[in-house]
């Protein structure tokens, strides 16, 4: 009987590891970001060129950055569930567009509703890079200091959103 | 024969070969240092892919980002610090030993460790378990005999 206990371990144990490995996104690479001050930037606005937007604007607000383009499959999965979040006036949206045309880029918000306060405009995508952008959309979660608080990897999905990032809003909003 | 010789020519391996992604390179040196480097870095697009071999957009960027940041006279290893401050170690083919990070280097060799440990305690269990048979006198001779069928003859 002892000899076939071992081997069971082994297995159960290969198994429960196999088992959590199935559930684990390789594509949600945890960003060094998290704790550490929002890169500097400054940007022309998409709808108004001849002004600009930089994150020190946002100081002493919590606020949410949300990397976009129209050319991102994805962004339409979540862009309902900005759409709502924009309309309840917790935190305001500030948007990245991302290695975008700017006609492209407002003909999309124009088409399908704009849940940003505005958008800035990275053609090039140079400031994705500061950010460690390696796939849209991604959405940072910035507070009163600066510092980024969470980065959410791919779509804010309704759950994502009420489990992580709400929270979290208010938590940072009431310091 | 005139187009099978043409057919063979067209299907000959050097024209299959794709090499690394290109990009705009004025200046030799540099994109043969930046492809060096970028080889050891790894695609976030597509996570097998060395930076170097990859046609994602996102690793195009990032080579124009090291091929500049080398114009501007940075070393190697500053370029890769930027990137890791970035990207997170996940960048590095060759990830740092760091506590989260001994299991996947040490725990090979523990594994090898306890494998032999193992090995040598199974090995004593089995010399105890070996014991002389005794044989009779006649199965000795019995024995002998059929070792030695010349005495026989």
């Amino acid at each position: 009987m002892m000899r076939f206990i071992w081997p069971f371990v082994i297995f159960v144990l290969l198994a429960g590891f196999l088992y959590v490995g199935l559930h684990l996104n390789p594509h949600e690479v945890p960003s060094p970001l998290v704790g550490k001050p929002a890169p500097a930037f400054n940007l022309s606005q998409l709808h108004e060129p001849t002004k600009q937007f930089s994150p020190q604007d946002m100081k002493g607000q919590v606020w949410l950055l949300n990397v976009w383009a129209s050319w991102c499959v994805s962004c339409k999965v979540e862009h309902p569930v900005l759409l709502a979040l924009s309309r309840k006036n917790i935190v305001p949206i500030y948007g990245l567009d991302y290695k975008d045309q700017r006609e492209a880029g407002m003909a999309w918000l124009q088409e399908s509703g704009n849940p940003y306060v505005l958008s800035a405009s990275d053609i090039e995508g140079r400031i994705g890079i500061d950010y460690g952008v390696y796939g849209v959309p991604e959405t940072y979660v910035i507070d009163k200091q600066g510092v980024i608080r969470y980065k959410q990897i791919g779509p804010v999905t309704q759950q994502s959103l009420h489990e992580k990032i709400l929270p979290l809003v208010a938590e940072l909003q009431a310091k | 024969m005139k187009y099978l010789l043409i057919l063979l020519f067209c299907l000959s391996p050097g024209f299959s070969y794709a090499g690394e992604a290109k990009d705009m390179a004025d200046d030799p040196v540099l994109e043969k240092r930046m492809i060096g480097l970028a080889q050891n870095l790894r695609c976030l697009v597509c996570q097998n892919e060395s930076l170097a071999s990859s046609h994602s957009e996102l690793a195009e960027d990032l080579r124009r980002e090291v091929r500049e940041q080398m114009q501007k006279g940075m070393s190697d290893q500053e370029i890769i610090d930027y990137l890791v401050s970035r990207y997170g170690d996940f960048v590095l083919f060759d990830p740092p030993v760091k506590s989260y990070t001994l299991l996947l280097w040490y725990g090979p060799f523990a594994l090898l460790l306890a494998g032999l440990a193992g090995l040598v305690i199974q090995l004593r269990k089995r010399k105890n378990k070996i014991t002389e048979a005794k044989l009779s006198d006649e199965d000795t001779k019995r024995a002998a005999d059929l070792l030695n069928p010349s005495k026989e003859s």
